[in-house]
């Protein structure tokens, strides 16, 4: 793929050999002390009320239990939120889900804390829940107003339009369902320091939340972060209760705490994605081009405001996609409810809104009865090459637009046209099995819409013998973040990848990071670290040009080696050398991302430094008899840039889209429709892909023509969430499928997860047109 | 009370005080064998996946299975491996460990020792049906291309050279024992003797169900005793009229030997749960609990499948669908316990159709196993029941009746029936599905078993596209 030595290559993920052997360690394998306690929350089974009593003797007297805590017994702070403070860690005087921690359990053992907290008796007072998104709607239960971002006026557009359709789709939420359940390890240190070991997104935050729950500053705290067992956005502020439990239970003990969520527990206590409903009306012309469009997206946030307010935001900004909306509404409604509190999960709103404007042009072709890509093709952004660009409705230049090159691409790599045919061919002859293809795009913004948190720090050592130790504020959850920032640090001192030592992430070494979130990672701490190992490779130089009296633009660094007039030297050579003359080895790195700034109220700015593309090709089949259904095949061309590493993003476009086609087909949440109890709270229940769901022909590439217009680190392209997208053609064309079932006078409107009974429903409803 | 067993090649004792101990819970606490993870803590993600190996009939048997829902009596005298097992001390990484790692197959980790483990079982049988094999072990990260691939790349590569020398010394046979809290009998008739003098005890097989009311709903449980692979319960019998199958044969050992007559059973029994819990799991246990979701009560009802329970040396024998009295409700008496199951030989007409959210390792939302015969266009006899309609696996004898009446093999005929069904079942709504989903697909699937009769190919399920 080029001529670097260590970045852009394939090499495989830095933990691999210690994943294959069971040696790679999470919080739940590390080593404790023998006085190590145990934790367990106790639990609310009511959704809403006040708290008359807890009873809490049979706890404390069941066996191997050492103490119970309720809110009344904590130290300082009670707060778990990442900002609004509206989510205590324990119950004080109310609850508001089903679910919500009221006491802690501190036992011997983890099952001993377990099976004591569900001794609590706790007496509360219910109150009316809300639960549903229309029942928010008329109790008038929101965290911020109705926000509206509003380009032209889309509803005289919509009254002039040729054609206009309304409809809505109900889009439903997603547990994260990270392999390795929610944990944590608080060790007291001397001076009522804690030492944190958290599997958790965000180590800064739960610093700062840990520091308010034991009354510390934040320098009394180190949280350090070896790996996650899978994050998905489930442990971004999801992690915060969990560490803030085992500390200040480490606090008041003075002993190890250890906290691991039993399964159950996770998904019945943390939160998920958001589910909602995006009702649209729309007004276009003959070939489909929108003229004008509004958008109503309701959120439901559940309990806590946690980042529900980011989250619909994002949804707003993703309900262009790749198309040039000139005249529209966006009107976005976040919800609050007696659930879960929902919460960060890849593509942070992003998918919600997307899915909106892909169902729309669904529907749009199905009306015109015109292939649904021509519809889309009608509807892009101008190519980057053309001028003027385009502008998104927020006012931010679409400059770097090549989902139209990707499209053509993909659609001609998977014989789109003429698959497009047999389908149809297909579906006239066959009653029973009816098949579906559907080619939808991807464009995602990229950056965090909070400005502040585009920034990163790195720690790079490097020691006298040449070996290199690099630390950075990003956190290892899977995505190959930690393989490439090493390769990035191996490219710039031109040594090879074995010499650098990637380290856990330690708010010790690297203080004030933001979370490992919105795909930033690689851009932010990549960037960072190449900053701290340029600013190494400045003073060799300088050390260099000195030795050799010499300016210091007549000595070279390439590949590894110091080149000056006829003499080059080994990197392990100036580094011993620097260090015989008492230049520093070490050397920090910041970096802020540029150009971007926001007014989320307005809607105005540029809130994403660039864009990512993508798309996908879908084709399924559906059973008309039972709903069943399987994915045939599957395309993808995926823009990474230049790929850091080609093999860990393939790797996250192959995840990112069976996740997100299990997210729009097997992953149903259900609470009980009474007490708003989740249902589903356990792999029996809810059914995330296993193995064979995944297509059966499943052909990934990275797009060879990528490149980031931006001066993003070696110029590739974040890759974690954006692929999750690719997997709405998924759920087109499986409403394709089902449209085959009718006489194409009525919309299938197919909402999402399309269960096996959700599809079958539509299909009984396709073919209630033709009897 | 001590017994010993294999743990990844050394003689390891193992202390059975705590009988309801899971093997997950000693390897990572009392032995410190972190490699093998907790993710769901019953038996649906695979996470905790070890290999269990024995000797039956002389023949290696290895199986992987899922150790958060095993009990420590279960694996006394057994070959007990571990990922760490996989790259004894010394060794190069395992042919699947090593494919994983060029693949690029692993991403967070978390589950990769149990997609190892599953592998490397499956390397070892020479099993190379991937999906299958991978069916109880989920992965969040990866969306499983690579793990497939890796299968693949690792499947031609020769075994471990450890592997031969490790297992030469596996012993046959099972050894029985007993303390105050458990007893593992050898025979069936001490296992009769036994539980008629504690008929409050538990009879565990593969404690794929019981290993949860643990896990989960920390119960305690009474006395227990551990009937898997005990002798005289273990058998699948053939005679001239009928199979006779044991109640703690595994539902992996049932697949194998009923798979071929009836392919359609086959089909139902490999989506039944995954590897590992077909490996652990009972057709006794399957039956004995009573759920009226579990899978093999409606084929087996379907197949005028029969139910002998013995109490001492009494036995007796009644149709499977009498057994089911209602929700949690059997017709067992007093220590008494399912011995076996038998069936007719019979000719294969049977189909299976099982729905489920997902295809694999799910369980039915419905489950409708059909068995009619046709002679000369006219039904002569019709036995239909379901799984996942009622509060037991309950035989939909309205249905079965109107097609008996109109005799007639048509679609009219299944017309008729169908409008019987609602008089047979009237389903309810829950997390898996609505009751409305249950009915209709229940009714399509009596027009799915005509159809397919018919030689219609093209009416075949979704797997057949």
């Amino acid at each position: 793929m080029s001529n670097r030595q260590s970045v852009h290559q394939p090499l495989p993920h830095d933990a691999a050999t210690q994943h294959v052997t069971g040696q790679a360690i999470y919080i739940d394998d590390i080593p404790v002390p023998a006085n190590t306690l145990h934790l367990a929350f106790g639990l609310s089974k009511i959704a809403a009320g006040k708290i008359a009593s807890i009873d809490l003797t049979e706890v404390e007297c069941a066996h191997g239990v050492h103490r119970v805590l309720t809110a009344d017994d904590l130290p300082a702070g009670n707060d778990v939120s990442p900002s609004a403070g509206d989510e205590p860690l324990l119950a004080e005087g109310e609850v508001h889900f089903a679910g919500q921690p009221i006491f802690l359990v501190i036992a011997e053992g983890h099952h001993l804390a377990r099976r004591a907290a569900a001794r609590g008796v706790v007496n509360i007072v219910p109150q009316t829940p809300i639960f549903t998104i229309d029942e928010a709607l008329s109790a008038s239960s929101r965290f911020e107003d109705r926000l509206c971002y509003q380009k032209g006026n889309p509803s005289s557009e919509i009254e002039n339009a040729r054609h206009v359709v309304e409809g809505q789709i109900k889009i439903g939420g997603q547990e994260h369902f990270y392999l390795e359940g929610q944990a944590a390890l608080a060790m007291p240190q001397e001076n009522g320091d804690m030492l944190v070991y958290s599997s958790t997104q965000h180590p800064t935050e739960v610093q700062h939340k840990v520091a308010e729950a034991i009354g510390r500053p934040m320098h009394g705290v180190q949280v350090q972060t070896r790996r996650m067992g899978g994050g998905f956005g489930g442990k971004e502020s999801q992690a915060n209760a969990i560490a803030c439990a085992c500390a200040v239970a480490a606090s008041l003990t003075g002993k190890p705490c250890k906290m691991r969520l039993d399964r159950d527990d996770d998904m019945i206590t943390t939160g998920k994605r958001h589910d909602a409903v995006i009702k649209y009306r729309v007004g276009f012309d003959d070939n489909g081009r929108i003229n004008g469009i509004e958008f109503d997206q309701f959120i439901r946030c559940g309990w806590s405001q946690d980042l529900s307010l980011p989250v619909s935001d994002r949804a707003m900004l993703h309900s262009d996609n790749c198309y040039n909306l000139k005249t529209i509404a966006v009107r976005s409604e976040r919800l609050k409810t007696n659930t879960q509190s929902a919460t960060a999960f890849r593509g942070f709103g992003g998918p919600q809104g997307m899915l909106g404007i892909e169902r729309v042009m669904d529907h749009i072709a199905f009306v015109l009865k015109k292939n649904p890509l021509t519809v889309r093709e009608n509807n892009l952004y101008p190519s980057h090459e053309t001028s003027p660009c385009g502008e998104t409705f927020y006012g931010m230049r679409v400059n770097d637009f090549v989902a139209d090159k990707i499209i053509k691409e993909l659609s001609q790599n998977c014989a789109y046209s003429e698959r497009r045919k047999e389908v149809d061919a297909w579906n006239k002859s066959h009653k029973c099995i009816k098949r579906g293809l559907s080619l939808t795009p991807v464009k995602f913004g990229i950056s965090f819409t909070l400005t502040h948190y585009n920034q990163a720090g790195a720690l790079v050592n490097v020691y006298q013998d040449g070996s290199i130790r690099i630390n950075h504020g990003g956190t290892e959850m899977g995505q190959g973040l930690f393989i490439k920032v090493a390769q990035i640090a191996a490219e710039a001192f031109g040594q090879p990848i074995d010499t650098v030592r990637i380290t856990a992430t330690d708010t010790s070494k690297v203080p004030n990071t933001s979370p490992t979130a919105a795909s930033s990672g690689s851009d932010l701490n990549g960037m960072a670290v190449k900053i701290a190992c340029d600013e190494i490779i400045d003073r060799l130089i300088k050390l260099v040009a000195r030795q050799h009296q010499a300016q210091v633009s007549e000595v070279a660094f390439a590949d590894g080696v110091f080149s000056v007039g006829s003499e080059s030297y080994n990197f392990d050579d100036v580094v011993n050398s620097a260090y015989l003359n008492r230049v520093s080895l070490s050397a920090t790195g910041h970096y802020a991302t540029p150009k971007i700034s926001w007014d989320r109220i307005a809607g105005k700015g540029r809130p994403f430094y660039y864009f990512a593309y993508g798309a996908a090709a879908t084709e399924v089949a559906i059973d008309t008899l039972t709903g069943e259904h399987r994915i045939l095949r599957t395309d993808i061309l995926h823009d990474a840039g230049q790929s850091l590493n080609p093999a860990v993003d393939i790797g996250q476009i192959e995840g990112g889209y069976v996740q997100g086609a299990g997210w729009l087909t097997s992953e149903e949440l259900v609470w009980d429709a009474q007490s708003g109890r989740l249902l589903t709270h356990a792999p029996s229940t809810y059914k995330i892909p296993a193995c064979s769901d995944r297509p059966r022909q499943f052909n990934v590439k990275l797009w060879d023509k990528g490149y980031n217009k931006e001066n993003v680190v070696y110029r590739s392209k974040a890759v974690g969430e954006p692929p999750f997208m690719l997997a709405i053609s998924v759920l087109m064309a499986l409403s394709d499928a089902v449209s085959a079932c009718g006489n194409g006078s009525v919309y299938p409107s197919l909402n999402a997860p399309a269960t096996p009974e959700t599809v079958l429903a539509a299909v009984e409803t396709q073919r209630g047109t033709i009897q | 009370m001590e017994e010993e067993l294999t743990l990844n090649g050394e003689k390891t004792t193992l202390n059975l005080s705590l009988p309801n101990k899971t093997l997950l819970d000693w390897l990572r606490e009392d032995c410190g064998l972190k490699g093998t993870k907790e993710g769901c803590n019953e038996g649906d993600c695979g996470a905790c996946t070890v290999i269990v190996t024995d000797r039956a009939g002389g023949k290696i048997r290895r199986r992987a299975v899922n150790s958060c829902t095993m009990f420590l009596p279960q694996v006394v005298g057994k070959d007990v491996r571990t990922i760490e097992g996989l790259t004894p001390k010394g060794e190069s990484l395992h042919p699947v460990q090593s494919a994983i790692v060029t693949e690029h197959a692993s991403q967070c980790g978390f589950c990769t020792p149990g997609i190892v483990t599953s592998l490397a079982a499956a390397h070892a049988n020479r099993n190379a049906n991937h999906d299958d094999v991978l069916a109880g072990n989920l992965c969040r990260c990866t969306g499983y291309a690579p793990i497939i691939r890796a299968a693949e790349a690792a499947f031609d590569q020769p075994p471990p050279r450890w592997l031969k020398k490790a297992e030469k010394n596996i012993q046959n046979g099972r050894k029985g024992f007993r303390t105050d809290k458990i007893f593992a009998p050898t025979h069936v008739d001490e296992l009769a003797e036994w539980y008629a003098d504690h008929p409050h005890a538990l009879l565990v097989a593969g404690a794929t169900d019981v290993g949860l009311w643990v896990t989960k709903q920390h119960r305690e449980l009474p006395p227990l005793c551990f009937v898997g692979d005990v002798e005289g319960l273990s058998d699948i019998r053939r005679s001239r009229d009928w199979v006779e199958i044991g109640a703690a044969v595994t539902i992996a050992d049932l697949r194998e030997a009923i798979g071929q007559h009836h392919p359609s059973l086959g089909e139902l029994l490999r989506r039944f749960g995954s590897v590992q819990v077909r490996n652990s799991a009972t057709i006794g246990g399957n039956i004995a609990n009573g759920s009226p979701i579990g899978d093999g009560a409606p084929a087996l009802i379907a197949l005028s499948g029969e139910v002998t329970l013995r109490h001492r040396d009494t036995r007796r024998t009644l149709p499977l669908e009498n057994f089911f009295i209602n929700y949690g409700q059997q017709d067992r008496k007093e220590g008494e316990f399912v011995e076996s199951l038998r069936f007719p030989v019979q000719a294969d007409r049977l189909r299976c159709y099982k729905l489920s959210k997902r295809f694999d390792q799910d369980i039915s939302a419905v489950c409708g196993c059909f068995n009619i015969n046709v002679d000369k266009g006219r039904v002569t006899s019709a036995r239909i029941a379901f799984g996942g309609m009622a509060a037991t696996p309950k035989r939909a004898m309205n249905t079965e009746a109107a097609l008996m009446a109109n005799q007639d093999w048509s679609q009219e005929t299944i017309n008729d029936a169908l409008g019987e069904m609602n008089k047979d079942f009237s389903p309810i709504s829950d997390a898996r599905a609505s009751k409305t989903y249950r009915m209709n697909s229940a009714c399509n699937m009596l027009n799915r078993y005509f159809l397919e009769d018919m030689c219609s190919q093209e009416n075949k399920g979704i797997l057949d596209v």
